[in-house]
């Protein structure tokens, strides 16, 4: 199979391909590496290219398919991975100087069962520094670049993975989403991505930004390869005692799923002031589909809305101040030469291996958690936490689904947001609330703004409701084909 | 000069006796290669996630319910942040909000009598590493084996007045964590750490002077001498009309003296907050009742059953009660041997002997338990006599033999056959005429040599009472 | 709040950070900024509401007490940017 051809295949289709023999897994993945080394460059959307990994890696897996051992929809199929995930032998720098030369000597849990499954790694896809951005721009490695236009940022952090779905660099890839780092750039490079419920992917190997936030999961060109890939990778983890025992998703019914008697709800705050008029539209029209189609819409006051970036950043801050307090010279990672005094080491390791960003954040976690200030910011948060579980929890008495904006933009111009951290952070009104309260949500391409960018639709349901989520975007997408357009066929016209 | 007295609170660390480390599967073996038991997850690599052991908290409820507290139900984990290279994730996994025990107490009794001793807190945490300051360069090496041991600490309330009470305390939290099996507390490896927290003040004063900690003493002995040592210097300081700084010092053992620490940079500020690693931990009442239920027998009702049911002398009772080991020797014995008395004597008389020769420790010696039983049990059966019964005791303390192997081996059974017997005696009685001839005229000691010349004559091996009957035999037959 | 040189000399001090002086006078805005808008979460009445650290009600998870590990010496410290006789080796620690 030529390039071409495979660039029209979802990553289940490339399954079948590979297994019915119509094309293997070797050449996928040679083909694939071949158009990473051609386009990256222009894209940069990943940090490291596993070329040699991957061939070796694709052919054990034709080997694997052809004896039997490997039977599942995804064997031989490559897939791109967010440089937050430790991968065994291969650099994983979180996008940042202080990791620049860190090999993990271990799998993270995720990609342990990749490998299992016999899934190609292609490589490390670029990210904001340790995940602290919207934007991929805070990356040691420079900034990503929007496939939709190259003044634009592909949002982040997982900037990297999403471009490169976005830019046939990837069929699929696994991001990580802390305050919406899966679903925002999944809406700015128009793909889709789930970010699932707490625990029900393992975080053991995940580079912690804020453990109580974080997880990981997939980003494809549709939600059938996005619930396969998560089929692959949920489950129950002894090493990670925060995960849970999860159903895989029934593949079938997520692809039939039926809307009609579906109870929608959008909470007003979510098309309020701040949210960009198109983008408002574009989820209005979405929304429309499914009222056509038998489900009932209802708009609902949620005026805790107001507080879900004051809540996030103080919890993220707080616990992303201490698990990054392990980088110091000393084990892995940056140190400077010829430092003879302790206190110094630590100092000048992190001072200068850390970016900007991702300073500010500690300092604004440290005083949160400082003694003195510690009741009015980090406990304060923790009860309004409390208060966003209740509002979730009275909504979902109501309605399966609450659907709203990924973002209240699209894509923004490079450069435009780096200069103002609050304007930057504001950004995420429409994602953070769900990673307080651990809730899953899926991020679907709905339309285009008046300027052809990608605008993305948030599903968010109850906890461990994956299934419905994953069916009623499969219904969207059915009828509806914005999910297939590409930057790519934009440029040609 | 005024009366004064002397305050102290005790912040005492034991390391739990687990296999494995708290958060991984990493062993707790004291000694070993630096970093041969450590992995990613207890040296604190990216992306690495603890998992809680199940018996580190099972082992911190049985201590707190052996030290009278209450049992928090509902628990969580808090992380305490600060960096030195002992600390590779640069947080302390440990509880502050809520520890897992609180408002225990204590009996202790000293010269003045007996008195209790509140516990505050008892909370679960890890351990750090070890830092080695390498003698050539100026340089430290870091070394994680002990990261992740399971501790618990248990904070007393500032009860003491003496350092008696001090040091009686602390054997008697020893024994008791010895007795539930939950730590080894060997002060000389590490495994039970004390701070202590003292200060000084006029008799009849209500309020504390300031206080100063000193940290990691690894003796009793130690303990005692830095507690007078730091009372002097402080009375000493509040004569000269100066004050009592609130710092932490450290003890030198050889100079005898207590030092400041350099100061840290700043006050400390912890930054606790939440573990979100780490799920709650809830403990229900069948848990707690399982563990009371399965409490072991702790030091003082073991010493009263000794003596009332066993019938060892209160001295006996104490020693043996005294030290875990020394009960694990003398319930075997006893069982074996069928008789808690002669297992006693034993154990005072020869045992101890032993480990006093060898500069052995109770503690470490390394003594097959069942040994000593299978030696007395071949004495009281007339197997081997007493006599061979130390020797094999002693072989069997420095070499390890097995008891009924050796005296197999050497043939060191006793020779209570007698037709064995007789001829060996016979031998004795033609050879010593003249012994023979006074005896039967009416010399009556001379029975007594002519037992000893028989039993050397069997090489010690005989059971004398045989001896004695063969002997009265022949020469009555004689008369 | 207003947020003061020495409050920014601190949180570099617990964050062991220094920044330039350019650095820090952005900074001190930036915060400025974020804690005002953070501020906000005062007017949210919270009265009576327990904290709620973890948002999902699973307890009690625990691992067997087992050895699991061998000595992985070469792997714990082939990060370490300077190792001998098998530790980290750091500046003179000094008490």
């Amino acid at each position: 199979m030529t390039i071409e051809e495979i660039k029209t295949l979802s990553a289940l289709e490339i399954g079948k391909a590979i297994k019915d023999g119509r094309t293997s897994s070797r050449e996928v993945t040679r083909a694939m590496l071949d158009l990473i080394r051609e386009k990256n460059p222009a894209v940069n959307a990943y940090t490291y290219i596993a070329e040699e990994e991957a061939m070796a890696q694709a052919e054990q897996a034709d080997a694997d398919i052809r004896s039997g051992k490997l039977t599942g929809d995804l064997a031989g199929v490559p897939i791109a991975i967010k440089d937050n995930i430790c991968t065994k032998g291969m650099i994983t720098s979180c996008g940042s100087k202080m990791l620049y030369n860190f090999l993990p000597p271990y799998d993270a849990t995720v990609i342990r069962k990749l490998r299992e499954e016999g899934m190609v790694i292609l490589g490390k896809t670029n990210m904001d520094e340790f995940a602290m951005g919207s934007t991929t721009e805070t990356s040691y490695y420079g900034p990503t670049l929007n496939p939709w236009g190259e003044d634009r940022v592909p949002g982040g952090s997982s900037g990297g993975s999403a471009a490169a779905v976005a830019a046939d660099l990837a069929v699929v890839s696994l991001g990580s989403d802390t305050g919406g780092s899966i679903r925002q750039p999944a809406s700015f490079c128009g793909v889709t991505g789930l970010k699932p419920t707490y625990g029900t992917v393992s975080r053991y190997g995940l580079v912690a930004f804020a453990s109580s936030l974080d997880q990981i999961g997939p980003i494809g060109r549709d939600i059938n390869d996005v619930a396969a890939v998560y089929n692959l990778i949920c489950g129950i983890d002894e090493k990670d005692q925060t995960s849970t025992e999860t159903k895989k998703l029934d593949l079938e019914a997520v692809k039939n799923f039926d809307v009609k008697g579906m109870k929608i709800g959008l909470p007003e705050q979510y098309f309020g002031e701040g949210i960009d008029k198109d983008v408002k539209d574009v989820v209005m029209q979405a929304v429309k589909f499914y009222e056509d189609r038998g489900a009932t819409v209802e708009t609902f006051p949620m005026p805790i809305v107001d507080y879900a970036i004051p809540t996030y950043y103080i919890i993220a801050c707080a616990e992303a101040c201490s698990n990054l307090s392990r980088y110091d010279g000393i084990k892995y990672g940056y140190r400077p030469e010829g430092v003879d005094d302790l206190m110094e080491l630590f100092i000048r390791s992190r001072s200068e291996g850390f970016g900007m960003e991702v300073k500010r954040r500690i300092m604004l976690g440290n005083f949160v958690l400082s003694s003195g200030y510690y009741d009015a910011y980090y406990n304060k948060a923790l009860q309004a936490k409390a208060l966003i579980k209740k509002a979730f929890d009275e909504a979902f008495e109501k309605y399966d689904v609450v659907i709203g904006p990924v973002a209240p933009t699209t894509a923004l111009k490079c450069g435009e947001s780096l200069s103002d951290p609050l304007k930057m952070y504001l950004g995420d009104i429409c994602t953070v609330l769900i990673n307080i309260v651990g809730l899953p949500a899926v991020s679907v391409p709905a339309g285009f703004d008046s300027n052809g960018l990608p605008v993305g639709m948030q599903l968010i349901g109850r906890h461990y409701s994956e299934q419905t989520l994953c069916g009623a975007a499969a219904a969207f997408q059915r009828e509806n084909d914005h999910h297939t357009k590409r930057a790519q066929d934009k440029e040609v016209k | 000069m005024a009366e004064y007295e002397m305050v102290i609170g005790l912040e005492v660390h034991a390391e739990l006796a687990t296999k494995s480390k708290i958060f991984c599967g990493c062993s707790t073996k004291f000694g070993g290669d630096p970093n041969t038991h450590v992995c990613e997850i207890c040296s604190g690599m990216p992306g690495t996630l603890p998992t809680l052991n199940k018996s580190v908290v099972e082992f911190a409820v049985k201590a707190g319910t052996a030290l009278n507290c209450e049992i928090t139900r509902r628990n969580k984990f808090d992380r305490k942040n600060y960096f030195y290279p002992d600390l590779p994730k640069a947080y302390q996994v440990s509880q502050l909000y809520f520890p897992i025990c609180r408002n225990g107490k204590v009996e202790i009794r000293t010269d003045k009598g007996t008195k209790f001793i509140g516990i505050h807190e008892i909370h679960m945490e890890e351990d750090a590493g070890k830092l080695v300051h390498d003698p050539f360069t100026e340089q430290t090496l870091v070394d994680y084996n002990r990261c992740g041991v399971p501790l618990i600490e248990i904070v007393s309330e500032p009860d003491f007045r003496s350092a008696d009470e001090v040091i009686a305390y602390l054997e008697k939290l020893r024994d008791t964590l010895q007795y539930l099996g939950v730590s080894d507390c060997k002060m000389q490896e590490g495994s039970m750490r004390a701070d202590v927290n003292l200060s000084v003040r006029p008799v009849g004063q209500t309020e504390f002077g300031t206080r100063t900690e000193m940290k990691n003493i690894n003796s009793l002995k130690a303990i005692a001498r830095a507690i007078e040592y730091e009372r002097e210097r402080q009375i000493d300081l509040i004569e000269a009309g100066g004050k009592v700084t609130q710092e932490t010092r450290r003890w030198d053992d050889d100079r005898e003296i207590t030092y400041a620490m350099r100061s840290k940079e700043n006050a400390q500020d912890y930054k606790y907050f939440p573990e979100p690693d780490l799920m709650p931990i809830v403990i229900s009442d069948e848990y707690l009742k399982q563990v009371e239920d399965n409490m072991p027998e702790l030091a003082e009702a073991k010493k009263e059953r000794y003596m009332n049911e066993l019938g060892l002398p209160e001295y006996d009772a104490d020693i043996i009660t005294g030290s875990v080991k020394l009960v694990g020797v003398f319930e075997k014995t006893a069982e074996i041997c069928g008789s808690p008395k002669d297992a006693s004597n034993w154990i005072m008389t020869d045992l101890l002997k032993l480990c006093n020769d060898a500069h052995i420790a109770v503690e470490d010696m390394e003594f097959r338990t069942e040994s000593l039983g299978e030696i007395i049990k071949m004495v009281s059966d007339g197997k081997i006599n007493r006599k061979t019964g130390k020797d094999v005791l002693a072989k069997a303390f420095a070499e390890g033999v097995l008891p009924e192997e050796y005296v197999e081996q050497n043939n060191l059974a006793q020779v209570s056959d007698l037709s064995a017997i007789e001829p060996a005696i016979k031998d004795v009685l033609a050879n010593n005429g003249k012994a023979v001839g006074e005896y039967l005229a009416g010399s009556e000691k001379n029975f007594g040599f002519l037992v000893g010349q028989s039993m050397r004559a069997l090489k010690g091996q005989a059971d004398p009472q045989a001896v004695r009957s063969v002997l009265q035999k022949l020469l009555d037959e004689m008369r | 709040m207003e947020i003061t040189d020495e409050l920014i000399e601190y949180l570099q001090q617990l964050g062991r950070i220094r920044l330039t002086q350019e650095e820090q006078e952005k900074t001190k805005k930036d915060l400025g900024s974020i804690l005002g808008y953070i501020d906000k979460l005062n007017e949210l009445d919270t009265e009576g509401v327990e904290p709620m650290s973890h948002a999902f009600g699973r307890t009690n998870v625990f691992r067997e007490d087992v050895v699991t590990n061998d000595a992985m010496v070469d792997e714990v410290l082939s990060n370490a940017p300077e190792a001998k006789d098998g530790c980290f080796v750091v500046p003179r620690t000094v008490e």
